[in-house]
């Protein structure tokens, strides 16, 4: 209700779901072309229950379910958003969008510029990776490179449900197409978000933890993982910098390299494979930009090259860690490993 | 708008009947063999509800879709299957990859993810691979089992003459994933190029949520391969008869005149989609619908009217499959958790110079 008189707190500590949710609320509110579009969204309030309570609220024609056809619906809403709607897609998970890939990428990022200007195609895609739940090789990936490549899309990707809300608002504001990527892990998450409206500003990186020795570049899931390695490493007096992309395309590359030139040393902590992924673009920045104040080459820690199997103990072997992340910031820093 | 004719309700689902309206005990099928499909069916069951309570007991992990309600189609299909034909299956493939002649042991190691699995322990409830059996995979993504279960067909255009003793393909997919694009383009190639394969909708009345007439324009889906010139054929799936027998008469067809078949059986999935789903979203009307139509008890009770069981038999068998199924829990619990030493095992066929064996945070080379 918004007549009521205003005695919440400011602030709230709520879920990284439940600050998605309460966006895309405002956001449907607000504005009569935004509409959500998704397997599943609807009657079955999502598969990771984004949309809980949307159908009821704003009715079939607001919140589309949509058979499994993600070449299909996909395309739909790019079309829709041809015409000036604002579609906000949720694909189910990250894995899923490969088969609406040739409308993301062959249409949706070229034909701003492509039909020189005519046209924009406001649309968010929604969609979770990550894994770590054992759910094998095809529903575990962290193909955020493959978009992030993509000139015409901007992709975004936030890791506290206050940046959750305010770049899924700046995202369904964009007159672009924005891949806002979640993550698995990171829904049940809480965090304090401000009330009232909040737009972020896509393309910037944030510094959210300060420090002198080194920086650990990450983003999503990562940089919870980063935060805490940073809390635990701070009571053996190492001051770490932890440097949030947020954005993954455009990439803040200023924020980086600043913080890098500050202190000398950088560890990119990733979740996707390492060659050709995002740490190889962030420490490529940091060699072009900074190279001259490292103290120490650039160190990546990423997932092993394999398709992620099933078994948890094949998982935990290949997926990146704290403590991989921790083993390596003190090879970095070249300070005697903890357990030897 | 133009006249639509297309029936859009539940009820026209429902109508279509089976194919045979004859009481089941009077088809003149020899009492043994009534008696092992009951003992197959029972055994999906125990393993099922077996495998429910291991992901409770968090023994198994990420997603695991259960042939719950869907017995007497398994078993029918499987027993059409011929040992030299394929099979592909979409995630929910436990039942199938059993009844395919894999044991009991090694389907639960799998589920475990011990190197005991089908899988080795790689692939999970989703991914069921046996090369010796031609069970050529679970498929975890939707629709992603059509297309290469098409070229299989094609590949055996190449490889052998059409007829009786030919091999054939039978590619299963959900009522969901008719409405994926895999489906139409592999429907077309299919009636293009005339292979030998059947592809079966295992109509279960529901994807997740979402049930067959608020996702399908055309919710009858033996029709779709209408466009495809090929032939559709609906069968009750509750009823393990006239489901070999539509299996059979489809993979004949296929074998000896090299015509595609859409083959649609339509059941109930008893639970939710997957193990971790209450299904909410069901109305205890259908709840009720489909544990009326549960085949399992409905089988047994069938036999013991027709006299080929009577209780005791019927619970013998029950208790035979449980005990089976306790084993397999034994064997998959005793079984060894893949080693991170074999983390790189098989991503490549071919060795090749450089590949990638670094653990996460391992320097990139040791040139230095
Ligand atoms: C391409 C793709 N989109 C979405 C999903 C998520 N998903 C898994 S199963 C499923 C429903 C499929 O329903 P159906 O084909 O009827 O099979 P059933 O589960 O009933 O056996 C969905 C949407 C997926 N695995 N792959
Ligand atoms: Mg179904």
């Amino acid at each position: 209700m918004t007549t009521e008189m205003r005695t919440t707190p400011a602030i709230r500590t709520i879920t990284y779901r439940q600050a998605l949710n309460e966006t895309l609320r405002a956001e449907l509110l607000r504005d009569e072309n935004v509409f959500l579009i998704g397997e599943e969204i609807g009657v079955f309030e999502g598969s990771y229950k984004i949309t809980a309570g949307l159908l009821a609220e704003f009715g079939p024609q607001r919140v589309v379910d949509a058979p499994i056809a993600e070449e299909g619906f996909v395309g739909a809403a790019i079309g829709a958003a041809m015409v000036g709607m604002r579609p906000v897609v949720e694909i189910m998970t990250i894995n899923f969008s490969l088969i609406a890939i040739d409308q993301i990428v062959n249409h949706a990022a070229k034909m701003r510029s492509m039909y020189g200007g005519q046209v924009a195609v406001p649309m968010v895609i929604r969609m979770p990776g990550g894994g770590g739940q054992q759910l094998a090789a095809t529903h575990s990936q962290n193909l955020e490179v493959w978009y992030a490549h993509i000139p015409g899309l901007k992709v975004v990707a936030p890791s506290t449900p206050a940046d959750a809300k305010a770049l899924l608002t700046a995202a369904i504001r964009d007159d672009d197409p924005v891949i806002f990527l979640e993550n698995l892990s990171l829904y049940s998450a809480k965090g304090e978000v401000p009330d009232g409206e909040q737009v972020a500003e896509i393309g910037k990186a944030a510094i959210v933890r300060t420090g002198t020795d080194l920086s650990i570049v990450s983003y999503s899931r990562g940089t919870t993982t980063a935060l805490e390695v940073a809390r635990q490493l701070e009571a053996e007096g190492l001051s770490i910098e932890v440097v949030d992309l947020r954005s993954l395309r455009p990439l803040d590359r200023d924020t980086i390299c600043a913080s890098v030139r500050k202190t000398g040393h950088a560890v990119v902590f990733e979740d996707d494979w390492l060659s050709y992924g995002i740490g190889a673009e962030i420490s490529a920045t940091i060699g072009e930009g900074v190279f001259d104040f490292l103290d120490a080459p650039v160190r990546r820690v990423a997932a092993a090259e394999v398709p992620l199997p099933y078994a948890k103990s094949l998982e935990l072997a290949a997926l990146p860690s704290a403590a991989a992340l921790s083993r390596v910031v003190r090879e970095v820093l070249n300070v005697a490993p903890l357990d030897k | 708008m133009a006249t639509n004719t297309r029936p859009r309700t539940a009820d026209s689902v429902e109508q279509a009947e089976p194919q045979a309206a004859e009481p089941r005990e009077q088809r003149g099928e020899p009492a043994g063999q009534l008696r092992s499909y009951y003992e197959r069916m029972s055994l999906i069951r125990a393993f099922e509800l077996r495998s429910s309570e291991m992901y409770a007991r968090a023994k198994i992990g990420g997603y695991c879709h259960l042939n719950l309600g869907e017995e007497a189609t398994v078993v029918g299909l499987m027993e059409a299957l011929q040992a030299r034909d394929y099979l592909f299956v979409g995630y929910r493939d436990h039942g199938y990859a059993l009844m395919r002649g894999l044991s009991p042991e090694r389907v639960m190691a799998e589920l475990f993810g011990k190197t005991t699995g089908v899988s080795g322990g790689r692939g999970g409830s989703m991914h069921m691979y046996d090369t010796e059996t031609r069970l050529f995979g679970g498929y975890g993504i939707v629709g992603g089992q059509i297309p290469p279960a098409t070229g299989v067909a094609l590949a055996l255009t190449y490889r052998q003459k059409p007829g009786a003793e030919a091999e054939a393909v039978m590619c299963l997919l959900g009522d969901g994933t008719t409405n994926i694009g895999a489906f139409h383009e592999s429907l077309n190639l299919a009636g293009l190029w005339n292979l030998p394969i059947v592809f079966v909708v295992v109509n279960n009345k529901l994807g997740m949520g979402t049930t067959v007439e608020r996702s399908s324009a055309e919710p009858e889906l033996h029709k779709r391969g209408a466009s495809y010139r090929i032939p559709g054929v609906r069968v009750d799936g509750d009823d393990v008869i006239a489901v070999r027998d539509a299996a059979r008469a489809a993979l004949d067809q296929a074998r000896t005149l090299r015509r595609p078949v859409l083959l649609e059986v339509m059941c109930y999935r008893l639970r939710g989609h997957s193990v971790v789903d209450p299904a909410r979203y069901r109305s205890a009307d259908d709840t009720a619908v489909a544990q009326k139509a549960d085949p399992v008890p409905a089988f047994r009770a069938t036999l013991i009217a027709a006299g080929v069981l009577d209780e005791a038999a019927a619970d013998a068998i029950d208790a035979e499959a449980d005990a089976r199924v306790t084993a397999a829990v034994e064997f998959a619990e005793k079984s060894p958790d893949p080693s991170p030493d074999d983390l790189f095992a098989y991503v490549y066929a071919t060795p090749v110079a450089n590949a990638p064996s670094a653990l996460p945070g391992d320097p990139v080379t040791d040139a230095l």
